[in-house]
């Protein structure tokens, strides 16, 4: 195959990932969401759409969970992680099966009993009820175990001459040395959290405590769905993540090649 | 446990030994022991238990909760009565749990093809040009940093049946576009497009790392044997590219037989929604719509097993075909 053909191709596939979008934007400025032509564009829909819904409080529940849910993951599981590689105690393999035994439930069954609980401890429609099944993650720690056993142990045990216990070889010796493994993980779990839909959909109520995805949701159906406006939310919402992709987008896709190659 | 040179020993018992005087040395050393025992504990405590809790607590009894349910008959509010094993015999005849797994079948079956195919085409590209392939591979792989919500809700404005881009494309061609996702036939192959959409790039991404190391003399001796394009690509790419298509096959089935948001979003609540009902929007349903949360937990149960049964039977295959060199 010739290399013009070869770059005609990419750049045909380039076009069809990247039209949807490019369309998306135009309806969002177009009366309607059906972009006539001459263009006539106005930012009316983006208007309505902070009229729909509360959008500012929206954006601003969706960072603060994504960030409070990935934070707490990470410090979580790099803590077990440390636990599982560098401390001796009974038990130690199958408390560890039993981590990667919750690794294996998916969400769908979680999910029914999982309300059920939230609703005796009367956290359905709260903060707590939406980041409570978000705080660890058995993935997590498995991923940074293998981390932090790539770290050789005469590190710690040089800090360990200088007097240093775990919790200072922890936080200054075996979490600098981790960062790369850490970033990767942050990378997900911060993805995960802001796209999240089944369990903010199942916990939530009040439009006060959504996130992006469930507000966008819920603005489809909301007078005979108004195009313009669910388009003008995407773009919205789009947009953080494409910034955060945009900066760190080679460590993204090194991240996710890496998960595929053993 | 027993090599006293591990790091995690030296910090917890530090030099209770070789001292004078007996006794009172080994009384001392008994409390010494006994105190560092108890501050070793602890110190496992303060490392496991932020994850370890949670995990009980929202997944391990949820799990066990889950199952106690399914043996139930129950409403959400009322009082729950024993039946056994009653769910999973009544779901044996229940249509449309059936038929919304054979939905969930059908979307894996649409779908897996089309992200494989398209995801190899593009990573063999990708493989082959040096100038600007870091920004063909960041386009491609913008749709997967995208929601699933957003890439549905985008996905439903194109293939609205009036008023979108694809069927007024269509109708410049003469072609009568279908309803799409208002369409019983046509709402399952719009969910599988939206979906196929968003998960290229990262097809593509773990099958180009996959190519990356795939040595280049190989294939240039490959290719001064004589061995054509063909016959380089089937006897020496595929097979070294074995272990990132398993890969992408097993986490392809187990993510779709879990599919929910995309669907949920296209197609729960019009025309199409009972004909495009997914496994876990049956779940769904029959929990917060219909009251019969022990129907929706034997399902979900039902759900697992087949999800584990493919994996499983996936990995005892892959002897058979994946070439881990």
């Amino acid at each position: 195959m010739g290399n013009r053909l070869l770059y005609a191709a990419l750049v045909v596939a380039g076009l069809v990932t990247l039209a949807p979008f490019g369309w998306t934007l135009l309806s969002s400025l177009s009366d309607g969401g059906v972009p006539g032509w001459p263009l006539d564009p106005s930012l009316g829909a983006y208007g309505d759409l902070l009229r729909a819904i509360p959008f500012w409080r929206v954006l601003l529940n969706s960072v603060v969970v994504a960030a409070v849910s990935t934070g707490l993951q990470v410090l979580t599981s790099s803590m077990a992680a440390y636990g599982f590689a560098r401390l001796d105690f009974p038990l130690k393999d199958a408390v560890f099966v039993v981590y990667l035994a919750t690794l294996m439930v998916p969400m769908q069954v979680l999910v029914v009993p999982l309300f059920i609980e939230m609703r005796t401890f009367d956290l359905v429609d709260t903060y707590a009820g939406l980041l409570a099944p978000t705080v660890a993650s058995a993935f997590g720690v498995f991923f940074l175990r293998q981390a932090v056993r790539q770290v050789p142990r005469e590190l710690d045990e040089a800090a360990v001459m200088d007097g240093a216990g775990h919790v200072r070889v922890f936080a200054s010796v075996v979490l600098p040395l981790i960062r790369p493994a850490l970033a990767t993980f942050t990378i997900f779990a911060f993805m995960a959290s802001w796209n999240a839909f089944l369990w903010p959909l199942v916990i939530l109520r009040s439009p006060e405590f959504m996130t992006l995805p469930l507000g966008l949701a819920t603005l489809q159906g909301q007078f005979t769905t108004r195009w313009d406006v669910v388009m003008a939310g995407s773009v919205v919402s789009v947009l953080p993540i494409l910034v955060v992709y945009v900066l760190a987008q080679r460590h993204v896709i090194a991240s996710v090649a890496r998960t595929g190659l053993k | 446990m027993s090599e006293t040179t591990s790091p995690a020993r030296a910090l917890d018992e530090p030099a209770a030994a070789g001292r004078a005087r007996p006794a009172a040395a080994v009384r001392a050393a008994g409390r010494r022991t006994a105190g560092a025992r108890l501050r070793k504990a602890g110190t496992v405590v303060l490392f496991l238990a932020p994850s370890a809790v949670p995990l009980v607590l929202f997944t391990l009894v949820p799990m066990v909760g889950s199952l106690w349910v399914s043996l139930h008959e129950w409403n959400l509010i009322g009082a729950m009565r024993w039946v056994g094993l009653g769910n999973y015999a009544a779901l044996l005849r229940d249509g449309d749990a059936w038929r919304a797994l054979g939905n969930t079948v059908l979307y894996i079956a649409g779908y897996l093809p089309l992200v494989y195919v398209g995801g190899l085409g593009l990573a063999l590209a990708l493989n082959r040009v040096t100038r600007g392939r870091d920004l063909f591979r960041g386009v491609y792989f913008l749709p997967v940093v995208t929601s699933w919500v957003v890439v549905a809700l985008i996905w439903k404005w194109l293939l609205n049946p009036s008023e979108g881009i694809v069927n007024k494309i269509l109708a410049l061609l003469g072609i009568d576009g279908p309803g799409w996702w208002t369409s019983d036939t046509w709402a399952l192959p719009s969910v599988i497009i939206a979906s196929a959409w968003k998960d290229l790039g990262f097809v593509m991404v773990i099958l180009l790392a996959g190519l990356q190391a795939v040595p280049g003399d190989v294939l240039e001796a490959a290719r001064v044997d004589g061995a054509g394009a063909w016959r380089r690509f089937r006897h020496i790419v595929l097979p070294l590219l074995s272990p990132s298509t398993f890969f992408v096959l097993v986490i392809s089935c187990i993510s779709g037989f879990q599919v929910f948001d995309q669907v949920y979003v296209m197609t729960s609540g019009g025309p199409a929604a009972a004909a495009s009902e997914v496994a876990v929007e049956r779940v769904y349903d029959l929990t917060f719509r219909y009251g019969r949360v022990g129907d929706a937990s034997a399902l979900s149960w039902v759900l697992f097993l087949v999800i584990l049964l493919v994996t499983v039977v996936q990995v005892r295959l892959q002897r058979r075909w994946v070439d881990y060199g």
